[in-house]
């Protein structure tokens, strides 16, 4: 028996960016972005559910993020997580990695009891693949980054695959550990159409705090019961459930500070339009011919 | 706050020899300490590592911290980590950088979650510059420049208010500048005894070859992008390279879509390359792609979209469909050399 936690995030899609998404001023309206589950993240819950298919042992998914957040912890549901924290405070806005991937290492270590802790390498919205290692080193656990293959887990240690700098390496690692897994390795599954059945209407306390605010009808206790009852509610974890410190959470508590946001300016075109005709690329060769760049 | 005023680079090593990214980060790593009026250090951790700690003196290192161990012949997270934790903890230097490399982003976020310092993946340039920041004053920061959310925009992260600022780049960014005298600097050794935690890993296996592609030393890189909609089509991209004697490389678009290996990506997360000439077929030009090759003296670009941003860094562009458009480049080089 393995029990897994698995660090998703919800991300922006940033590589679908239109039109409407930039502003006048050249900046970024995040609302108006898709928001999607980071691809990679995905992948580390499959990995997760493919363990405890085989070994036994329980895959719970966690999310750092606004409300909003909630989504992708459904998904998770339907994909087979047994459970699903979302992290979320106003208090958290504004994290850096390092602010991250303390809020996490606390959720993690107030969740307790596991063997794994997976995480996708990197999310798509920064590319930094930093919250992961950063969770491991916090939780005083060693890791496994870029991970290509779990080839085999038994009695308490771990034998994976890992990607480095042109080539790969075997390595043999005793449990707990962290690991963050590459996009391709494993497919997801795709839901479970009895799973979206069963989970369709899970919600955050969040979310019926809303539903809440739009009816005056509904009181915030009973529905946070009925839906615990049900077993719909997506458990929620503040900066108070885990008695964290203000100071290093959210904007507070990240040492890197944005300091100027630049849309990106392209120099006015100086360039030669070539024709697509022979001629007009025969005069291209002869001058590159005569920089001696070719020839 | 009174600061440390020192720059470290790790220097990384596979099997006794040192990455070419650590010696490019000492050479920009020189130009940082010069406006810091700062010291430059090289931390060298290997099991028999003491010539490259030689080395880093030419590329401007004044001194070379070497750790050395035979347990430490090969990296390793654990170990590796925990040195380095134990030396920032304790020295507090200003600037630590590390290399984008599996092995640099693998350490340098363990690190700084340990000392608690800032750390910016991927900068695509690095400052120092007095910076006014919610109304206070601060001297001499590192300026980490880097491409965010999707390449719409170019973001200058600092880290105003811990004392050490780190951040990792990735090969080619900064160029390779070897001082023609070295002066001799100090080589400091440090002691270090193994620790029963770094049993907890074991490497049984590796497999290592020394990167076979060096896009950098090519003089003319021949890209492809995700424009040219299949691989079939990039073949014609490696035909092109082929004839005129250049490498083959691709954008993150195209080596997303298999199209071509990870090891030939140009831009912010692959290499960035400095030829004679670039030619990017099918690529749009989003800004990290541009990071990785704008630098290129001579730069065509082939795009069917007259609109693609491509054609603002291009010296010569050409509008029209890349299947089209290179055979009868091909052709015409030909009928030209021969």
């Amino acid at each position: 028996m393995y029990n897994s936690i698995v660090m998703v995030k919800q991300v922006p899609d940033t590589a679908n960016i239109s039109g409407k998404v930039m502003k006048d001023d050249g900046t970024v309206n995040r609302a108006k972005l898709p928001a999607i589950f980071n691809h990679e993240d995905k992948v580390a819950l499959e990995l997760a559910l493919q363990i405890k298919e085989k070994y036994g042992g329980k895959v719970t998914a966690i999310t750092m993020g606004p409300p909003r957040a909630s989504e992708i912890l459904r998904d998770c549901l339907y994909m087979g997580a047994d459970e699903v924290y979302l992290i979320s405070d106003r208090k958290f806005a504004g994290a850096d990695t390092l602010a991250t991937s303390f809020v996490l290492s606390e959720a993690i270590k107030k969740i307790g009891d596991y063997h794994f802790v997976f995480a996708g390498r990197q999310a798509i919205d920064g590319d930094t693949a930093q919250v992961g290692p950063q969770t491991a080193e916090k939780l005083k656990i060693p890791q496994i980054t870029y991970t290509e293959e779990i080839k085999e887990v038994n009695t308490q240690k771990v034998i994976a695959r890992k990607k480095i700098d042109g080539g790969y390496e075997v390595v043999e690692c005793k449990l707990p550990v962290l690991l963050t897994v590459l996009k391709d390795i494993v497919e997801p599954r795709p839901f479970s159409s009895k799973r979206v059945m069963a989970f369709k209407n899970a919600k955050s306390l969040m979310d019926l705090e809303k539903l809440t605010e739009e009816n005056s009808l509904l009181y915030i206790d009973d529905l946070v019961h009925e839906y615990e009852e049900r077993g719909l509610l997506i458990k929620t974890l503040t900066m108070d459930d885990l008695e964290l410190d203000p100071k290093r959470c959210g904007i507070k508590g990240s040492p890197t500070k944005v300091y100027k946001v630049e849309s990106v300016v392209l120099a006015g075109s100086s360039q030669t339009k070539v024709e697509p005709t022979k001629a007009a690329m025969g005069e291209l060769v002869d001058q590159l011919m005569t920089d001696h760049i070719f020839g | 706050m009174k600061f440390i005023n020192e720059v470290w680079v790790f220097i990384e090593q596979h099997d006794g020899k040192p990455a070419d990214v650590s010696f490019e980060l000492l050479c920009k790593g020189r130009k940082l300490v010069k406006e810091m009026k700062g010291t430059l250090k090289a931390i060298v951790i290997g099991a028999d590592a003491e010539d490259i700690a030689k080395q880093t003196f030419t590329y401007g290192a004044d001194e070379a911290i070497l750790i050395e161990h035979p347990s430490l012949k090969h990296y390793q997270t654990l170990p590796y980590s925990s040195i380095l934790n134990e030396l920032v903890n304790s020295k507090v230097p200003r600037i630590v950088l590390f290399g984008a490399t599996v092995i640099g982003r693998d350490l340098a976020p363990r690190v700084a979650s340990n000392t608690k310092s800032g750390l910016t993946a991927d900068c695509t340039d690095l400052q120092i510059s007095d910076v006014k920041y919610l109304k206070q004053d601060y001297l001499k920061l590192l300026l980490q420049i880097r491409p965010a959310f999707g390449g719409n925009i170019i973001a200058t992260i600092i880290t105003p208010d811990v004392p050490i600022q780190m951040a990792t780049v990735r090969e080619g960014v900064m160029e390779l500048q070897p001082i023609e005298n070295p002066k001799t600097g100090k080589i400091t050794r440090i002691n270090y005894k193994p620790d029963s935690v770094n049993d907890l890993v074991k490497i049984v296996e590796q497999h290592r070859e020394d990167n076979k592609v060096n896009l950098k030393a090519s003089p003319i890189i021949v890209a492809g992008g995700y424009g040219l909609g299949t691989k079939e089509n990039f073949k014609l991209i490696e035909e092109l390279a082929h004839t005129i004697g250049g490498e083959v490389a691709g954008s993150r678009a195209a080596v997303d879509a298999g199209f071509i290996s990870p090891d030939r990506q140009v831009g912010q997360t692959g290499v960035t390359v400095r030829p004679k000439l670039y030619i990017a077929v099918g690529i749009s030009g989003a800004i990290q792609h541009r990071a990785g090759m704008q630098e290129s003296q001579k730069i065509i670009a082939i795009n069917s979209d007259p609109e693609a941003p491509i054609f603002d860094v291009a010296h010569y562009g050409i509008v029209g469909d890349a299947t089209e458009v290179i055979p009868t480049f091909i052709d015409v080089y030909k009928h030209k050399l021969k």
